[in-house]
């Protein structure tokens, strides 16, 4: 049953994918920060440098190379730039580069990709410099014109003044001037205490379109003589297409060709969307779905735990002392085993590429969080070179992780192939989307803990048995086979680090990958081993005979960070004090992505199953805040997500295939469902954290312990619908 | 062949009666400010106004929408003023990745239409678009915002 899906490693985009990512480590702090040979923007206005540029109406254009997918970094970004540039805020917009721009100016926008809670903090020096160095170039511009020392130059908003001659000019005037100067060697960036752009609770740059149905996502591209296209991708992973009687729709309305794709689809190309989606659902496919159709949830889960017994072999992620010893001679153990599904991202806008492909040019237009894996797709499936290709990046809607992926985009390629010189828009039914995700690793984790006489916490085993991200996505990443991501939360050190000393203590993974194709699932691993660590350390409390919060801050004196953002959620909900009658509390912390977070819940349950959230509180320090009301955004949206997948979600295999299709199955949090998250951010400086996912992790624990505190009884399987509990 | 009125514009389309008005409308008229998210009338990105209440137009044919008003997104504001919850929107800064938004903005105005000074009680009994992104918090927000106003 160990089968998985082999990622498949086409040598020409292997080579562009590595030498991007190599690139991209190389450079660094060496990005081409403008000169001596002046680049023009489209429309001719000079570019200071590759992040700047000025038109003369004094216009600033913000190059931006992450992808904004709703979590407000294109917002962030250029607020970062716009600080160090001094420019008016009020004149900025911000514009994508392309993949193939950026490859072919060697890669001047540096990291495209946008996950892992990385799209300010990855960036934030070298497009601050960028700023920076722009707003240094123009000065000396103005410097030169009138003839003084640039260094009696000041400049706010836009506005260069040299006070002794009493001139004044703008950035719009002195543009062409600095973009030919040669940039300065160093610059000194703003300490983050004078910031007076970035650091504020700014409006979106991007809100208004989003109002009025003008945004473009990317099922809303059209080009002349577009076709559409819908697919059905072989419903067992690893299985393959075998045959489809393509006359049974030949002469249905607006069919113009039905396309194999690959080995494992079949697409049918229509003048629309319904008529293509119409025609499919009526051709009759035969797939040849192999082994993996025997793989069942129950396989699944009987593997994994197979995979908790310590005779299997497993990797150590996190170890110290001598754990199996302390837990044997221990006065009292605990020990509890919990588990945790697939999950499906599904993203609001389904997954959808438009891809026109001629024999000297291949172009797509998608929504991505990756444009550069996007690029690398495009040459691989056209099987063109770099500079005959590039993607256009246009509004996701929602990524999550999902849309890191390219599939989708290769599946285009392949049918545009078909038909060359018309643009084809491939849209995945919501259908086809739940059938064929990256879905969140399943695992399991069996914990035991052991007390000495005095009821300390003296040993804790932590073994995790499932599903890598990295074995199938990334294998180059595994460690002699272990995938570090694995213990995300559960570290030993670095940016996901456990928040507890314990004398004796062992992390271990078990590493069991069945078939379904895992994905990096906002909240990545930190979601389940926030769950398993939490939840568990709330047990451990309770057998100890000790409060949630006290029993946690004894294990915590090393881990000032951690510590204080639990401080600051238990002050902010008042943990000290009693909770109103028929309110129970939890409480959760974790780290990851660089920051650090903490949660609590004040929850009622009604009828022993019925449960209404009626507080969240959740506190993060990720170093430095460019814009609070972004991040205050992106703390309640993590909450959305992360309950949703606690009580709705969970993807479920039957016959080797996902058994949820559509919303119906697979529901998600309504408004009536969400309390108000009140969020307290304590950012203490000194290490730039991301703000996407961290507290997602803490959602599902603090509610989980809420529960516990409410009925007494523990839940140790996610989804809660299928323990019979819901809203109230 | 159908005939819709669709933000105060006739449109005469070639299209089979039991096609989804969502698909008329993104397709054949051309207006893609209404989303596809689910196509089982479960997530709401595609409401729309007929006769001034919000309905889920992937569930609705075009053949039942004939002769009635129909507004999308594009025909909420009154030419250059936008709808007060589309302002409330953009002061506010619900969106966040957007696509559901659409859906969420029509429900909205539907709802302030018939209650102008809706309780949480009645928000959360009206507004059941579903919202990946989680924007639930400042779209309640913003309703109070209107409301109060």
């Amino acid at each position: 049953m160990n089968k998985h899906v082999s990622p498949k490693m086409n040598r020409r985009a292997f080579v562009v994918g590595t030498a991007a990512v190599g690139a991209g480590l190389a450079i660094g702090l060496d990005l081409p920060f403008g000169g001596p040979a002046m680049v023009r923007a489209a429309d001719g206005s000079p570019e200071v440098n590759a992040w700047v540029v000025v038109k003369p109406d004094d216009t600033v254009v913000i190059r931006i190379a992450r992808s904004e997918m709703g979590q407000g970094s294109l917002t962030g970004l250029a607020q970062l730039v716009a600080e160090e540039l001094e420019c008016d805020w009020s004149k900025v917009t911000t514009e994508y580069p392309t993949p193939g721009q950026s490859v072919a100016r060697k890669r001047a926008w540096g990291d495209f990709s946008t996950g892992g809670s990385r799209g300010i903090r990855s960036s934030q020096d070298y497009v601050r410099k960028g700023g920076a160095t722009a707003r240094v170039m123009l000065i000396e511009a103005a410097a030169n014109e009138w003839k003084v020392p640039a260094s009696e130059c000041t400049v706010a908003k836009g506005v260069i003044t040299h006070k002794a001659s009493g001139k004044t000019t703008t950035y719009g005037k002195v543009a062409e001037a600095a973009a030919k100067l040669t940039p300065p060697a160093d610059v000194k960036l703003k300490d983050p205490k004078d910031w007076t752009i970035a650091g504020k609770g700014l409006l979106r740059l991007d809100t208004a379109e989003k109002t009025n149905g003008k945004m473009i996502y990317g099922i809303d591209v059209k080009l002349p003589g577009m076709l559409n296209a819908a697919i059905k991708d072989c419903p067992v992973f690893g299985g393959k297409l075998k045959s489809y009687d393509e006359a049974k729709i030949t002469g249905m309305k607006g069919v113009k060709k039905v396309v194999k794709v690959g080995d494992t689809a079949v697409a049918v190309v229509a003048d629309t969307w319904w008529h293509a989606k119409t025609a499919l659902e009526a051709l009759p496919i035969v797939w040849d779905e192999g082994e993996n159709a025997k793989v069942s949830s129950e396989s699944i889960a009987k593997w994994l735990a197979e995979g908790l017994d310590d005779a299997q072999p497993a990797y150590v992620g996190n170890k110290n002392g001598d754990v199996k010893a302390a837990i044997a001679g221990a006065a009292k153990k605990l020990e509890a085993v919990y588990n945790y599904p697939y999950q499906n991202h599904a993203t609001m806008e389904p997954m959808n590429a438009t891809a026109l492909y001629t024999a000297d040019k291949c172009e797509v237009w998608c929504g991505t969080q990756n444009g550069e894996a996007v690029f690398a797709a495009v040459l691989e499936a056209s099987g063109l070179s770099a500079e005959k290709c590039d993607m256009y990046k246009v509004m996701p809607g929602g990524g999550f992780g999902r849309r890191g992926q390219t599939d989708y985009v290769r599946q285009a390629v392949l049918i545009a192939k078909e038909m060359p010189g018309t643009p084809v828009k491939l849209l995945w039914s919501r259908e086809e989307d739940m059938a064929h995700g990256r879905y969140h690793p399943i695992t399991q984790c069996k914990m035991t803990g052991a007390f000495d006489a005095n009821n300390n916490l003296v040993a804790l085993h932590y073994r995790l048995s499932g599903q890598s991200i990295l074995f199938s996505l990334r294998p180059e990443a595994l460690q002699n086979g272990m995938d570090p991501a694995a213990f995300q939360g559960v570290a030993q050190s670095g940016e996901a680090a456990i928040g507890y000393s314990v004398p004796n203590l062992l992390v271990e993974h078990a590493m069991r990958n069945p078939h379904v194709p895992p994905g990096f699932w906002r909240g990545v691993n930190v979601n389940h081993n926030a769950i398993y660590m939490e939840c568990f350390m709330d047990e451990l409390a309770h057998a100890a005979g000790q409060d949630p919060l006290e029993f946690r801050r004894k294990l915590m004196g090393n881990h000032p960070k951690h510590l204080a953002v639990l401080n600051a959620v238990a002050e902010k909900i008042g943990w000290d004090k009693p909770a109103p009658q028929g309110i129970y509390r939890g409480i959760a912390q974790v780290m990851g992505y660089g920051s650090y977070v903490a949660g609590a819940a004040e929850i009622s349950v009604t009828e022993g199953n019925k449960i209404k959230v009626h507080r969240i509180v959740a506190s993060t320090d990720p170093g430095y805040v460019v814009n609070p009301a972004q991040v205050e955004r992106q703390i309640a949206g993590s909450f959305v997500y992360g309950l949703s997948a606690l009580f709705y979600g969970g993807c479920t295999v039957k016959d080797g295939k996902i058994e949820q299709t559509n919303f119906d199955t697979f529901n998600s949090m309504r408004i009536n469902e969400m309390p108000k998250v009140e969020s307290v951010m304590v950012p203490s400086g000194g290490f730039w954290g991301g703000v996407g996912e961290p507290t997602i992790g803490v959602a599902a624990p603090a509610v989980l312990n809420a529960y516990f505190a409410a009925t007494g009884k523990r839940i140790r399987s996610v989804p809660l619908r299928d323990q019979n509990i819901t809203f109230a | 062949m159908a005939n819709l009125t669709i933000n105060g514009k006739t449109f005469t389309l070639d299209v089979e009666p039991d096609t989804p008005l969502l698909w008329a409308i993104r397709e054949n008229v051309g207006l893609t400010g209404t989303k596809y998210g689910c196509g089982i009338a479960q997530c709401g990105a595609c409401t729309v106004h007929m006769d001034g209440v919000a309905m889920r137009s992937c569930g609705v044919s075009v053949s039942e929408a004939e002769g009635k008003k129909i507004t999308t997104i594009e025909g909420l504001a009154s030419g250059d003023t936008l709808h007060k919850v589309q302002a409330a929107w953009i002061a506010k800064d619900v969106p966040q990745c957007g696509y559901c938004q659409s859906g969420m903005i029509m429900a909205v105005a539907a709802l302030l239409a018939e209650k102008p000074k809706p309780t949480d009680a009645d928000i959360d009994e009206a507004i059941t678009n579903i919202c990946r992104c989680g924007t639930f918090q400042q779209v309640r927000e913003a309703i109070h915002t209107i409301a109060s106003a």
